[in-house]
């Protein structure tokens, strides 16, 4: 605690979607991303209406077609439509992405706010999360796919479980430093409930740190979806996902290298453009850099 | 200074001990008949049984886990299920690609990176200090195996400068190994690269913010010798810790590129058990490399002690 942190009233961070106008259009770039992922958000919602024909339509006289005015991009080695997959493909990465995000944060927060709250539960959780952190993201995400069946819910529950210790001590440390306030101690002292104090006075802490580390997160499961389903341990090869589509395409590499093309595109920009928004969120909400003076 | 490497080696302990029960109940905590589900859909009952037995699945738990601790003190890290040879065999069959790759992809990313970052420091602001920012995002963002076809297709197929895909080992000769490693090192190297470059931007801007930098300055040292010999030797740290903590990324980009090029490595060998269900492999490869993530930060906590004399424990 500094020592003139008594003297400065601190006014508590309110948060609005219209903060971020402003800034918004003084970054092109982020605008761009921004776009970008909308573009890619209407993409997966409206596959059933934009994609010209079914994903799985088998149509073996259309084998490794060049592009054509009825198949935009072509077709794969089974004669699907390789635009339509790469529409759909969009639904699995963004919904593992935010499925991942929203889950790994809504369990991280809890298990982080307990950990940096109660003291003796500190040194497990904390032990157990260095451990997980040990084992390799994409091997243990692998083993769990691989044991329990390649279904959506199974590949979701495989990429959230490894990101989740990085939440936990994310969480961890907010509260850890938030504790020591003079607010916090004035709430123990009045008697508020424990349950209150996490709730009401170091949860909101936790909230712009989360929302950046959040994005991370999105992006880094859609990368992970897309490297199992690349290594053929991802989700079942019938449902179109970036990954997929591009393992179907490996052995074809050579004759058609847009199937490998195509998805790499659509995930490369994807996830580019997460990370963009991701890192102007940061230096927006981080107080820590912009304590450094160094808000780029 | 020897005490505080004990106790380092003493907190380790229970990293590991959490690493291996995770490791163990994997199997055990799955829902439904793990025996079955490696066995296949075509199992009969013998085969079912024979698995159960080779996985020490019909012993008790707690049985099942000393058993296995027992035997991982001794050396025994389990037998292919399908082969019947001893994982560390197979692993020590596969280890030259996949050391050549990760060894080649740390020097060639400090090499490249360190520079880039401390470019990017020294020139913070300026359109440099930019354009090594954008590298790094690019680094994060586009896939190890994107990057990987992406070369291929320029300098294998159009230009034909490299072969597509493969391995030689170093003992075929120099020309046939290097050429071959080329390309997966350039695809792994890039992430590596951002991850390094960027750490090292910004560990360097907050030493550059320190007292004694001002201090330097103002006894009219030249700023080349301010950034080389204060600034960028008190960064080091932090890059350091985070080639250790790259170290996980680097098991899962490796396992990527293998596939990718078609190395004979440690990664292709795990995704063949995934696939083979040959969950022995699968479960030693995963806990090995755990074991040695551990071990490389423990000896890089370790070396900053050794180096730098204002950590003191």
């Amino acid at each position: 605690m500094s020592l003139n942190s008594h003297l400065e009233p601190v006014e508590p961070r309110r948060f609005s979607p219209f903060y971020l106008a402003p800034a918004l259009a003084q970054a092109p770039l982020v605008a761009l991303s921004g776009t970008i992922l909308i573009a890619i958000l209407v993409m997966a919602l409206l596959a059933p209406w934009l994609a010209p024909h079914d994903p799985g339509l088998l149509s073996p006289l259309m084998r490794l077609k060049q592009a054509s005015a009825q198949y935009p991009l072509g077709n794969d080695a089974y004669g699907r439509d390789l635009l339509s997959r790469v529409l759909y493909g969009a639904r699995v990465s963004l919904g593992i992405g935010m499925g991942a995000a929203l889950c790994s944060v809504a369990i991280g927060l809890t298990i982080g706010l307990l950990a940096g709250f109660i003291r003796w539960l500190d040194s497990i959780v904390m032990r157990v999360v260095d451990g997980f952190m040990a084992i390799p993201n994409v091997l243990l995400a692998i083993t769990i796919v691989t044991l329990s069946g390649a279904s959506l819910t199974t590949v979701l529950i495989a990429i959230t479980v490894p990101e989740i210790p990085r939440i936990i001590r994310l969480v961890r440390a907010v509260v850890l430093t938030v504790r020591e306030e003079p607010y916090v101690e004035a709430a123990i002292a009045l008697g508020t409930s424990t349950p209150r104090i996490l709730w009401r006075h170091l949860m909101p802490n936790t909230f712009a740190p989360l929302i950046v580390q959040g994005s991370y997160v999105c992006a880094s499961a859609i990368l992970t979806e897309a490297v199992l389903s690349f290594l053929g341990t991802g989700i079942n090869p019938v449902t179109p996902s970036w990954g997929n589509i591009m393992a179907d395409g490996r052995s074809y590499f050579r004759l058609r290298p847009e199937l490998i093309f195509w998805p790499g595109v659509c995930l490369s920009l994807t996830i580019l453009s997460i990370n963009i928004l991701g890192d102007a969120l940061r230096d927006k909400l981080d107080p820590r850099l912009i304590k450094r003076g160094e808000g780029r | 200074m020897f005490g505080f490497i004990l106790r380092r080696i003493f907190a380790s302990i229970p990293v590991m001990f959490v690493v291996t029960v995770t490791i163990f109940m994997l199997l055990r905590l799955t829902p439904g008949d793990p025996a079955s589900v490696i066995a296949g859909d075509n199992a009969t009952a013998e085969q079912l049984a024979r698995i159960r037995t080779q996985l020490g699945l019909d012993q008790p738990l707690q049985q099942q886990f000393f058993d296995w601790m027992w035997r991982l003190v001794h050396g025994d890290f389990g037998t292919s299920i399908i082969s019947g040879t001893p994982v560390t065999t197979l692993i020590a069959d596969r280890i030259e690609p996949t050391l050549s790759l990760a060894l080649a992809t740390i020097t060639l990313s400090v090499i490249v990176a360190v520079p880039l970052g401390a470019l990017a420091a020294a020139r913070h602001g300026t359109w440099v200090d930019r354009a090594v920012i954008a590298l790094s995002v690019l680094g994060f963002s586009i896939p190890v195996f994107v990057i990987g076809y992406g070369l291929i297709q320029i300098f294998a197929i159009e230009l034909r400068w490299l072969p597509v895909q493969g391995f030689r080992s170093i003992r075929d000769g120099l020309a046939e190994f290097g050429t071959r490693m080329i390309m997966p090192t350039l695809a792994l190297t890039f992430l590596y690269v951002a991850l390094i470059a960027r750490i090292t931007r910004t560990s360097l801007l907050e030493v550059l913010g320190e007292d004694y930098i001002r201090t330097a300055r103002a006894k009219g040292i030249s700023e080349r010798t301010v950034f080389m010999r204060h600034a960028l030797r008190n960064a080091a740290v932090p890059i350091i810790t985070v080639i250790g903590i790259g170290f996980a990324l680097l098991v899962s980009g490796v396992v990527v590129t293998e596939s990718v090029f078609n190395l004979p490595g440690v990664g292709r060998l795990t995704i063949d058990a995934v696939l083979a269900r040959d969950y022995p492999v699968v479960q030693a490869v995963i806990l090995l490399s755990s074991l040695l993530y551990v071990m490389i930060n423990l000896a890089i906590d370790v070396i900053y002690v050794l180096v730098d004399p204002r950590i003191r424990y």
